[in-house]
């Protein structure tokens, strides 16, 4: 049974539709890629299953509807989210910001802290007091996704991780995308650039006027 | 002034912010996670007072400031749970409103329980007497305050920046729907951060104590101070509240000791107005992040056809029959609904087409009431002409007060508008030589020919009635439509040639003038005028009529007007605490009708 | 004959440089599409063109006459019509009564206090419509239509001033597959019809590709292609940067 499932997904804003049903899934530890032109509705996929915008459709994280959960309970199910412009606390330090995403250890999963989250990202671990206003582009996406982690997510929804990063960087996030799997976390990433994510997804979906078709 | 009594004045001035400052921080710190603005914070800072003063003899002073400031946190989280948690979601206007409730019940608790009269409270013990400074004798007790609000501020920056609970508070204030994305959950947070600002106001309140006695008019004088603070020092930000209440403090205390008391709230208000003009969001905010999803869109606004044209008519046959049939009760009832319904009409005229809803409409009422009592009793005007000319005061105050109001939006317009009719209010109260201060003034009849009830009615219906079909058929006219192009949508209507702030002052002048006529009518018709006339629960009070008539109709508000009058006039008869009877229906209309009265019926008939 | 001429157009905001010395022009009844990744600075540059923002450098004119400097309803009165990516029309007004509006500003009539609003140019107001094919909705209130409807309306508000230059900023965002086509055959009528020069943002290349006389492409604020379709779509450094290879 997949951990994450979307039936007949339907959103927008406002009147304006973005998704028509949308259908797709997420087994235990895939990495899966969501790729299309930007204004697509890949965002706002995520966003929808989120449950940040409203929507409509069936919605499963493992045995749980996601229907009538608001935000916080789907992140607290271990369903994270990294969002594509990042939305790192500009006011709050590297320190304070990993602070806010903490949660308590999964069974069966292994704990994400600190000192592990700076493992993966190293440039992280450099400048703990830093406020979040004064990071790079590339260091406030390397926090947004750490900050994600150390809710021990099972699963984590990754939006555009290599967007507007430099080659190097790029690199560096894949090499992360990679100890991701291995530590048996299930990824729906959505990305623009294809042969970022294409080495490390498990499967892909294209998404193209609001619908989603498999790759 | 010396140099010893500059000193004096300026330690004045920092002992006085202490209390600015604990009230103004808890407001901010509400305001910037659950993005509530509480009107009923300055009733917790009187709640504050009262209960200390209450308790202090049977526990001592300092036991009882720690009491106080714990059961009015106590409330504040109890308020959160149940009244504001369900309105998260409802429009700015009904949080407001219903957070305005809750100063009307407040209020008449306080009178029921600790009653009319001022109540002084004790000394601190070992704080009762003065030290010299520079030769000169200043109260030991405010020297304490002025080391208590730095060492507050020290405390409460620990509390946000060293402890988890508080960096949860910060990154909420900064995203919320992010915050909530990791797992964040807001209602505890929302609860716990209404508890804390709620012990922070009962804690200001119990500490003033020793310098002023409580009394019933310390709520909006608290809340109205505390808005002045927290717009210049920016919503949310806790060193903006801090650097503010430090500039207000000095303002009132320099005022005051050179002589100018009734001018201080003036002054503030042209502090707060400059610091708006030059920086929106205060000296230390950030400004606000847009409303995230689609903004709501309001729907169309009735028109009146030849049907309705004719029942109109009707009624104005009708109403013109009245005094054939009442008695003189009802014929001073239904002058004073005519009154309030004009008044209505015009606020109407600006916060449902305009979208600019005035928190403090009523000073334009009684801008129109003062200037016809004026310029009767003191340049010995005509009557005719005292009712001519009184509108162009409350045309003058509405045009100042509206060139700042149309720059702002939302609770800074709330907030703006309540702080000048505030203003408008306290000119009323304390110019003594010119307004009769608390007394008012009396003696305003009219000229022989309008002397009898009837006469006076069929002018209040002549004047009301042409007053309300001209504003009517303004929101027919281009002007109207302006005016709601601008709401609608006003990226578009710039878009197009609209000036949208142009057309939004003269709506908002419009407004005022009109609501200046009402007062000019009102004033003649009791025969005597006071600064009651002008304050702000009246202000609030055709908020009500307004809402209970449905902000998106037309002829709503003037049907809201009727039912209100006629309402208060049955509570105010039958039931001692009528105020707080009042703030309970709109609570409860805000409670079961997050949508609005109108909203609710519009959709349960539309299905 | 040329509308439309951008110079040197330069913006930057928060130490980030959105566009950087822009320079292309748009003809009369010509409809030019802009295309580039998010963050390219498409949306600047419209908001620059209506005077929405400022440019730091730069000169924009219209017709010969210098759009820099004026708030958007004095750029409108020179003859830029624009309709907004997520659409703004007045919700609380009808189909008809949202052109009516556009009509009596261009009257300067807005702040009349008793004209009855509902009879004023209501002829013109559909015969607008009825250009765009909204007659049939013309007594509907705005908040009632489906989104691709009030992207017409939107188009009919941006004629009611006889535009010389339209800017539309992803018109064709929110609707159906089957919609997106026929709204920018449309516009391109219109603009053919009434010599007017046609500048959009466009996500969609089916409609970039099928639709545009011209296309721009930016990215990070540089413009790095201009021209005809067919060889914009094959140019190296476009297919590196936003298109991907074929």
């Amino acid at each position: 049974m997949a951990l994450l499932e979307v039936r007949g997904l339907s959103a927008g804003y406002g009147r304006a539709r973005v998704l028509f049903d949308v259908e797709l899934e997420l087994g235990a530890g895939e990495v899966v890629m969501l790729t299309g032109r930007n204004g697509a509705g890949k965002s706002t996929t995520l966003k929808a299953i989120m449950g940040l915008i409203a929507r409509e459709g069936d919605l499963r994280f493992g045995a749980t509807p996601l229907g009538r959960l608001e935000a916080f309970e789907i992140a607290r199910l271990g369903l994270g989210y990294v969002p594509e412009d990042r939305r790192i606390f500009t006011a709050l330090t590297v320190a304070e910001n990993l602070q806010v995403g903490r949660r308590a250890p999964r069974p069966g999963l292994p704990a994400w802290d600190e000192a592990r989250v700076f493992a993966l990202f190293a440039p992280l671990a450099a400048m703990k007091e830093r406020p979040g206003a004064r990071m790079s582009g590339g260091e406030q996406k390397m926090l947004a996704i750490a900050r994600t982690l150390m809710g021990n997510p099972r699963a984590v929804l990754l939006d555009e991780p290599s967007e507007g990063l430099a080659p190097l960087v790029v690199r560096q996030m894949a090499a992360a995308l990679a100890e991701l799997k291995r530590a048996g976390v299930s990824v729906l990433v959505c990305e623009q650039n294809a042969q970022f994510a294409a080495r490390l997804a498990d499967r892909a979906y294209v998404i193209e006027r609001g619908t989603v078709r498999p790759a | 002034m010396s140099g010893s009594a500059l000193l004096l004045q300026f330690l004045n001035g920092l002992a006085g912010a202490n209390s600015l400052f604990l009230v103004a921080a808890g407001l901010s710190l509400i305001f910037g996670v659950s993005r509530i603005v509480n009107f009923a914070h300055g009733s917790l800072y009187m709640l504050g007072m009262y209960v200390a003063v209450w308790l202090a003899p049977a526990t001592g002073f300092w036991a009882a400031v720690l009491l106080a400031a714990l059961i009015v946190a106590a409330t504040g989280a109890l308020v959160e749970i149940g009244v504001l948690r369900r309105l998260y979601q409802a429009p700015e206007l009904l949080q407001l409103l219903a957070t305005f409730a809750l100063v009307l019940i407040v209020r008449d608790f306080a009178l029921w329980a600790w009653g009319p009269q001022d109540m002084l409270g004790p000394r601190a013990p070992g704080f009762g007497d003065a030290v010299f400074i520079a030769g000169a004798a200043f109260p030991r007790y405010d020297l304490l305050l002025i080391a208590l609000g730095p060492l507050v501020f020290v405390l409460l920056h620990a509390l946000l920046t060293r402890t988890r609970w508080g960096t949860l508070v910060r990154a909420a204030t900064e995203d919320r729907e992010m915050a909530a994305a990791l797992g964040v959950n807001q209602r505890w947070l929302f609860t716990g951060i209404f508890g804390l600002g709620a012990l922070l106001a009962g804690a200001g309140g119990a500490l003033a104590v020793p310098r002023e006695p409580a009394s019933l008019a310390v709520d909006l004088a608290a809340i109205s101070d505390a808005f002045v603070v927290v717009v210049v020092g920016g919503l949310g930000s806790v060193p903006g509240a801090f650097l503010a209440a430090l500039v207000i403090g000095e303002v009132k205390a320099f005022c005051i000791g050179y002589g100018y008391s009734e001018i201080t709230l003036a002054v503030e208000f042209i502090v707060m107005a400059v610091v708006l003009v030059l920086r929106p969001w205060g000296l230390l905010g950030k400004p606000l992040p847009a409303p995230r999803g689609a903004a709501a869109v309001e729907p169309p606004l009735g028109r009146i056809d030849r049907k309705a044209a004719l029942a109109l008519a009707c009624l104005a046959a009708l109403l013109a029959g009245l005094p054939l049939a009442g008695d003189e009760y009802t014929l001073v009832l239904a002058t004073d609904i005519l009154v309030f319904a004009l008044f209505a009409v015009s606020l109407h005229f600006i916060m449902g087409p305009g979208g600019l809803a005035s928190f403090g409409h009523a000073a334009y009422l009684g801008l129109g009431a003062y200037g016809a009592a004026l310029l009767l009793l003191r340049a010995h005007a005509p009557t005719e002409a005292a009712l001519a000319l009184a509108p162009l005061l409350a045309l003058g105050g509405a045009a100042l007060c509206g060139w700042f109001a149309v720059r702002l939006a939302g609770v800074y317009l709330a907030m703006l508008t309540l702080a000048f009719a505030q203003i408008v209010w306290s000119i009323a109260f304390q110019w003594d030589s010119v307004t009769g201060g608390s007394n008012g003034l009396i003696g305003v009849w009219p000229a022989p020919w309008l002397a009898s009830k009837s006469a006076y009615y069929y002018l209040a219906l002549l004047v009301c009635g042409i007053g309300i079909a001209l504003l009517w058929r303004a929101l027919g006219a281009p002007l109207g439509y302006t005016l709601r192009a601008g709401r609608d949508a006003p990226l578009r209507a710039d878009a197009i040639g609209i000036d949208v702030r142009r057309v939004q002052w003269i709506g908002f002048a419009i407004a005022g003038t009109f609501a200046g006529i009402a007062g000019a009518l009102y004033a003649f018709s009791k025969g005597s005028i006071s600064p009651e006339t002008l304050s702000v629960p009246r202000s609030v009070d055709a908020l009500v009529m307004v809402l209970l008539g449905g902000v998106q109709t037309l002829t709503g508000p003037a049907w809201g007007a009727v039912l209100f009058v006629w309402l208060q006039d049955e509570l105010a008869r039958e039931v001692e605490y009528w105020r707080a009877a009042i703030g309970a229906v709109v609570l409860a209309l805000v409670l079961v009708f997050p949508r609005g009265l109108a909203g609710y019926l519009k959709e349960r008939f539309a299905r | 004959m040329t509308a439309l001429v951008v110079q040197g157009l330069t913006k930057s905001y928060g130490g980030v440089q959105a566009l950087r010395g822009v320079s292309f022009s748009v003809s009369t009844g010509e409809l030019v599409a802009i295309i580039g990744p998010n963050g390219a600075g498409k949306t600047t540059c419209f908001n620059l063109l209506n005077g929405q923002l400022a440019p730091d450098a730069g000169d924009i004119t219209l017709d010969g006459r210098s759009l820099v400097g004026r708030a958007p309803r004095d750029i409108w009165r020179l003859g830029v019509g624009r309709t907004f990516q997520i659409t703004a029309t007045f919700g609380s007004m009808s189909v008809r009564e949202n052109v009516q509006m556009a009509l009596v500003s261009r009257e300067r009539r807005l702040y009349a206090p008793f004209a009855a609003f509902p009879r004023l140019y209501a002829a013109e107001a559909d015969a607008l419509l009825e250009r765009v094919g909204m007659l049939e909705q013309a007594a509907r209130p705005c908040a009632l239509l489906a989104y691709g409807d009030l992207k017409r309306v939107e188009l009919a508000i941006a004629l009611a001033n006889r535009p010389r230059l339209l800017l539309m900023d992803e018109p064709t965002a929110g609707m159906a597959s089957e919609e997106r086509g026929a709204l920018i055959a449309l516009a391109r009528a219109l603009a053919k019809t009434d010599g007017i020069a046609v500048l959009f943002t466009e996500h969609d290349m089916e409609i970039v590709f099928g639709h545009a006389d011209r296309v721009l492409v930016l990215h990070a604020g540089e413009l790095i292609a201009v021209g005809a379709p067919e060889v914009v779509r094959v140019d190296a450094r476009v297919q590196e940067l936003y298109l991907g290879a074929p």
